[in-house]
């Protein structure tokens, strides 16, 4: 295998040594908030959505000074200070800004920004807005440590970060039991799949003694086989932890408990993307290992299918929208998978889906707002009146994820489903399906929410957000639209040097029969859905079936029920053993070793008579012994 | 000076006391008997220092009286409490310091 | 004039022990807490002195016939990590206690006042009425009733007494480079700690002070053969000397070297404790005061590990490499046995206890893993665990403290009633199960990664207690903090912590971030005593595979 070209970074100069700001920002709104307590409580959030509108700002002006260098100066390292650094060891914190990590910090600030806006109109009612602010600065000034790492040490440390905030976040509102269930169910999750990152990290040190991205990328071409197998394999671990990829799938379903906001921020548009951009920066790990991209082809394909399965069957709108997710996170997984022909198509599908899926879910939450924070499709219906902004908003989200031509999702996702099928035929139609089934419950849900008749509770009065909160949506309505225009002649040569790839000729036109098939099978999907909820109406309560596949699809495909019984059932056993034996095997075996030391002086004792004369007898009786040893003694 | 007289009546001494302290139970009986184990102690070390010259001995020996002494004093005191609080000078009825 | 800074040190708390004996009462607290204060800025400056180069070495000649010499340093990295930790700590605790110790000993004494105030009502309404003040009726009766059971606790001042005096013998014994001053310390430091859970802990604080005695002393007893046995071989090969530094050269090995570690190992592994004979540790912990068992898990336990590395490891390296598959496999049992009993542990003390069981495996596996990474990362957890186990116990004890009991099962929906105090419990815990940015990871991932270019399947499976770690934290915040306020708590919890209470846990937090994210001059300070250690058992980091020729 021809070793890869090593991307060294350049020095940073003038404002790339500022660069740490981006991360400052927003933790030092995190701090101030969280420390100052009540006495930010009036003007905490203003501060808070300031700190990540800086960072944009930044991000902005560090973006356009990249695109102003030729094409070999676009990586800028950026050296803080000496973090780590025992034995032969030594790992420096340290910033890259380069193609990949730069998007990716335009993505988090500018849509972070977005939603701290719109939390201002949806949490303002909320006593605790200002911890809430607070755990959202948290959030980006981790997820911003996460992408602009240059080792995956601090790299992890970022990943570890956003698990805080997004186990802060779900379980924001803590008085309810299932929150907080949810929230640690979420973390212990992940934390399998850290296991994984943190033993790819110290497999790392021991086989490049190193764990910085240069030396990983300088080093790949040289480790065995196995050694890259593993890696990879762990890698890929923690990305479908922290990505809720199949099998660590199950927590993101629950993490819907978390308000909307945070859905749209956390668990749609950002770190559940980690997981892709960790696949795509590790990529000369993965070039080295068959196996290893291969299955991350088969967890994307599996996600892919298994969220859009779920997302079929839920009526909770936020749930269906968090089955999606895993669908086409699944697709990014898939097209990273693939390799170098597929990394940027992965980023290219993660920014778009950044843009819609944070929008429809911030519409959600509009709708939800307006609905007393029901969440039951079956209870909507006929919205489109009175949440015309909303509508508008969500349905242009909406073709763009069902892929209407010339929206962004039309171009990303149609450029994984090509280069899947030129990986393999049996992925690529997986993938074909997928897009079909996503315009079915896309469809499914826009009807039931928006069209259809109004199946409203008694005294629900839907009513139009405030425009603190609509600003955003129509903002983000707009990137849905023409992201994929402006991005995909783009992106590819952009990203080709970070991820060593070759740019090929993407045209706004291209047309293929892959597209037109795959087209065709959404117009299906779209038409099912019409057939189905359209013009039957659907009924207040969720009728009962015996239909396998929707009764597997409303219990998330059985994923918590394997999970029950194969970890913690037996897991809660071992637990109970463990304690009833250390009481009574452990514990109770020192105490019977004491018991036995106790019995014996209970013997001993009786000698203690409290008769001087019978003490005298004993003391001449010992006397005697030791003169009759001594004579003995002689004798010999 | 043949010592053997002196040491056997100083082992005489020994075990009439050894003998007294065992079978007597009057407490002030007890006692003499102590003391005259020690006085066979010291009879025993006077000898040895005469036969073999040397000092030693005696200097012990006056150690064991000045103990003897001290021991008088506390002992005495001891016993005269005891009799004074339980009516009886026996040391079985003292016998309450057991398990 | 050339003043022994160590020894002054080292003494320093014992002198202010005694003089708290002799003040009043009511100035025995703020003098104790001002001699802690005392101590940390002279250990400071000795801190200071070491790095500035000039490292502080005393040696005087005690008991020359047998070679034992009241040596102190040369200090080295070891040995004044355990010291700054211990000299923070001390005054943490002493401010943590500040109200309680005249008559509430903490955890179960308010276990008692809360049963004694029920009482006291049930008497007023059975009277009719309060005519008679409450606090003389509720009083005479209630604590007639409890006073049979319970004892009443020592003074405030005994309690600072013992705190210092503990801390002064904690200081000379990391300090000392003579073995058997060191064996002395060892047991003496058991002294204030015994009579610190027995007189001020919970209710069946007599017992579990006489099982954490009765493991302590076994243990030192097995200790003092070694140490007898030390003194023979030194003996036989010339002049005896129990110093650390002759010892070392006279490279004892064979089947001697292993009877003499194995001496050592027993000793310090109850004292650390490793499972199997961890069971006082639980005890202890759970019935001790929170401020108790602090220092009990914080400091004392910390001289186990602390020998291992440098008695263990450097008296006998070839008995240690000898030994190693043995102790590994001891460890990963600690830390996965600790990590699910922790789980499964139904009281709030004993389930912090478990998770510092399943910390000391870490630790130990990172000692005898037998690369540099891992065992300054070792050095580090001996450091970041007692702070951070120390922040947990104390928020802990408060929350029991207001509560009236330890039970998980007691709490529930706290951080709506107390939310800094809820806040600060899930701070410690993270710390505890080893988030990156928070200092314990920094260490448990040297121990992981270093054990793992050494022996990789050991890592895997000792990276199976992070997973552990997140349940048992969680499990316990999410069961007493989140949820709805249950009335029981409602009517208990009635205030969050106070300013004092925030005071004593705020250098620990400021602390546990720093080191989170600048563990650099830790590691620097350790760096030449673990090279030292490792070079004296003649091992080499293994190298890695690829990459370093390119460097």
């Amino acid at each position: 295998m021809t070793p890869l070209e090593v991307v060294t970074p350049t020095a940073a100069s003038g404002l790339f040594g500022l660069a740490w700001l981006l991360i400052a920002l927003p933790l030092a709104g995190a701090l101030v908030l969280l420390l100052a307590g009540r006495l930010t409580d009036a003007w905490g959030h203003l501060l808070a959505t300031l700190m990540p509108i800086g960072s944009f700002v930044l991000g902005v002006v560090l973006f356009v000074d990249l695109l102003g260098r030729e094409e070999g100066a676009r990586a800028v390292g950026v050296p803080l200070y000496r973090f780590i650094e025992t034995g032969g060891w030594r790992i420096d914190a340290g910033l890259l800004v380069d193609q990949l990590s730069i998007l990716f910090v335009l993505l988090i600030t500018g849509v972070g920004s977005l939603i701290h806006v719109y939390s201002i109109g949806y949490m303002a009612h909320d006593p605790r807005r200002r911890r809430f602010f607070a755990y959202l600065n948290l959030f980006v000034a981790a997820m911003l440590i996460l992408v602009l790492a240059d080792n995956y040490l601090v790299l992890f440390v970022g990943w570890e970060g956003v698990g805080l905030a997004s186990y802060l976040l779900i379980g924001f509102w803590q008085h309810k039991p299932t929150a907080a269930t949810a929230a640690k169910k979420a973390f212990v999750v992940n934390r399998v799949g850290d296991m994984g990152m943190v033993l790819a990290i110290m497999l790392m040190l021991a086989t490049f003694g190193s764990s910085a991205f240069v030396d990983v990328d300088a080093g790949a071409g040289q480790m065995g086989g196995t050694v890259a197998t593993v890696m990879g394999l762990l890698l890929l671990l923690g990305a479908c932890g922290k990505s809720a990829q199949v099998p660590l799938q199950s927590w993101l379903l629950d993490a819907m408990e978390g308000p909307t906001p945070v859905s749209a921020l956390i668990h749609a548009a950002t770190m559940v993307t980690a997981g892709v951009y960790l696949v795509v920066r590790a990529n000369a790990v993965f070039t080295h290992t068959e196996v290893a991209s291969t299955a991350v082809v088969v967890v994307g394909t599996v996600t892919l299918l298994f969220g859009a399965w779920i997302g079929c069957a839920k009526d909770d709108i936020k749930k269906v929208l968090a089955g999606s997710t895993m669908s086409q996170i699944g697709y990014m997984l898939l097209a990273a998978g693939i390799g170098p022909a597929g990394y940027a198509f992965a980023i290219f599908h993660l920014l778009t889906h950044g843009f819609f899926k944070a929008n429809m879910f911030l519409g959600a939450g509009s709708v939800m707002h307006a609905m007393d924070d029901d969440v039951e499709m079956r209870h909507y219906g006929a919205l489109r009146r009175a949440l015309p902004i909303t509508f508008a908003t969500f349905g242009l989200g909406y073709l763009a994820i069902i892929g209407f031509p010339f929206l962004s999702g039309y171009y990303s996702k149609d450029h994984i489903i090509e280069a899947a099928f030129e990986h393999n035929v049996v992925v690529g139609v997986l993938a074909m399906v997928g897009g079909g089934v996503t315009a079915f419950y896309m469809t499914r849900l826009m009807l039931m929410t928006f069209l259809g008749r109004r199946r409203w509770a008694e005294g629900v009065h839907p009513h139009e957000a405030p425009a603190v909160m609509t600003v955003p949506l129509v903002v983000l309505a707009a990137a849905s639209v023409v992201g994929g225009l402006v991005l995909n002649n783009w992106i590819e040569g952009w990203l080709a040097p970070a991820v060593r790839a070759e740019a090929h000729e993407a045209s706004l036109l291209h047309f293929t029969p892959v597209a037109a098939v795959t087209l065709l099978l959404v117009a299906g999907g779209v038409a099912l859905a019409w057939v189905l909820f359209g013009r039957r109406g659907v009924p207040r309560t969720a009728p009962s079936t015996r239909s396998p596949f929707v009764l597997a699809g409303r219990r998330d495909l059985y994923g918590d029920a394997f999970n029950e019984a194969v970890f913690m059932r037996p897991g809660q056993e071992l637990v109970r053993v463990l304690g009833r034996a250390d009481e009574t095997l452990v514990g109770g075996g020192w105490s019977a070793t004491g018991d036995v030391l106790a019995g014996l002086s209970q013997v001993g004792r009786r000698l203690q008579n409290g008769f001087v004369r019978s003490y005298a007898l004993t003391m001449v009786a010992g006397v005697g012994m030791v003169a009759v040893v001594l004579v003995l003694g002689r004798l010999a | 000076m043949e010592p053997s007289y002196y040491l056997v009546l100083s082992a005489m001494l020994f075990t009439i006391g050894a003998v007294g302290f065992m079978v007597r139970r009057n407490a002030i009986v007890a006692f003499m008997c102590v003391e005259l184990m020690l006085n066979a102690c010291n009879l025993a070390l006077v000898t040895f220092s005469h036969a073999w010259g040397l000092l030693d001995g005696q200097v012990a020996s006056f150690f064991v009286m000045v103990v003897a002494a001290a021991e008088v004093v506390v002992g005495l005191a001891i016993i005269v409490s005891i009799y004074r609080t339980r009516r009886s000078a026996s040391v079985d009825d003292a016998n309450l310091l057991k398990f | 004039m050339n003043i022994p800074w160590l020894t002054v040190l080292g003494l320093l708390p014992l002198a202010g022990a005694l003089l708290l004996v002799a003040l009043p009462r009511t100035a025995a607290r703020a003098a104790g807490l001002a001699v802690s204060l005392l101590a940390l800025v002279l250990g400071g400056w000795v801190v200071a002195q070491h790095l500035a180069g000039a490292p502080l070495a005393e040696q005087v000649p005690w008991i020359p016939q047998i070679g034992a010499y009241w040596a102190l340093g040369p200090t080295d990295g070891l040995s004044l990590t355990m010291v700054a930790l211990t000299l923070v700590l001390t005054p943490v605790v002493l401010l943590a206690s500040w109200r309680d110790e005249d008559r509430r000993g903490g955890a179960s004494e308010a276990v008692r006042d809360v049963a004694e105030v029920r009482q006291r009502e049930q008497v007023l309404v059975g009277a009719g009425g309060p005519e008679r003040p409450a606090t003389v009726g509720g009083g005479a009766g209630g604590g007639a009733a409890t006073a049979a059971e319970q004892p009443r606790r020592w003074s405030a001042r005994a309690f600072f007494a013992l705190v210092l005096a503990l801390e002064g013998f904690a200081l000379l014994a990391f300090l000392t480079t003579d073995v058997l001053l060191f064996f002395l310390l060892f047991d003496a430091i058991l002294l204030p700690m015994y009579f610190l859970i027995g007189a001020f802990g919970g209710a069946n604080r007599k017992r579990a002070a006489s099982r954490f005695l009765i493991f302590a002393l076994g243990g030192g007893l097995i200790m003092l053969a070694s140490v007898i046995g030390l003194y023979v071989v030194s003996a036989r090969a010339g002049e005896p000397s129990f110093l650390v530094a002759d010892l070392a050269a006279l490279g004892i090995g064979g089947e001697v070297g292993r009877w003499l570690f194995v001496g050592f190992f027993i000793a310090f592994a109850v004292k650390a404790p490793m499972v199997p004979v961890h069971t006082w540790l639980p005890d202890a912990a759970e019935e001790s005061t929170p401020a108790g068992a602090v220092l009990l898990v914080g400091i004392l336990d910390k001289l186990g590990t602390f020998g291992m590395i440098r008695f263990c490891l450097g008296l006998f390296p070839e008995a240690s490499l000898w030994a190693t598959p043995v102790v590994l496999v001891l460890a990963l049992v600690s830390i996965l046995y600790g990590a699910l009993a922790a789980i499964g542990s139904k009281d709030l003390m004993r389930l912090v206890a478990f998770t510092s069981i399943s910390h000391f495996g870490f630790i130990v596996l990172g000692i005898f893993a037998w690369t540099s990474q891992s065992m300054s990362g070792s050095i580090l957890y001996m450091l970041n665990h007692g702070l951070s186990t120390a922040a947990l116990f104390l928020v802990v004890g408060y929350l029991v403290k207001r509560r009236g009991s330890r039970s998980v099962e007691a709490f529930g929906g706290v951080q709506k009633v107390a939310p800094v105090a809820a806040g600060l419990l899930l701070f410690a815990g993270l710390s505890t199960l080893a988030l990156p940015g928070l200092s314990s990871f920094v260490s448990e991932f040297l121990v992981l990664a270093g054990t793992f270019s050494r022996y990789p399947a050991v890592a895997a499976v000792a990276t199976l207690g992070i997973v552990l770690a997140a349940l048992y934290i969680l499990l316990m915040y999410q069961r007493t903090m989140t949820g709805p306020v249950t009335d029981d708590v409602r009517d208990h919890v009635r205030s969050d912590l106070d300013g004092r209470e925030r005071l004593t846990l705020a250098p620990l937090v400021v602390l546990i971030v720093v080191l989170g994210f600048f563990p650099a001059p830790v590691l620097d300070a350790v760096a030449p005593v673990v090279g030292a250690t490792l070079e004296q058992a003649g091992v080499a980091d293994p190298a890695p595979s690829v990459g370093q020729e390119a460097n």
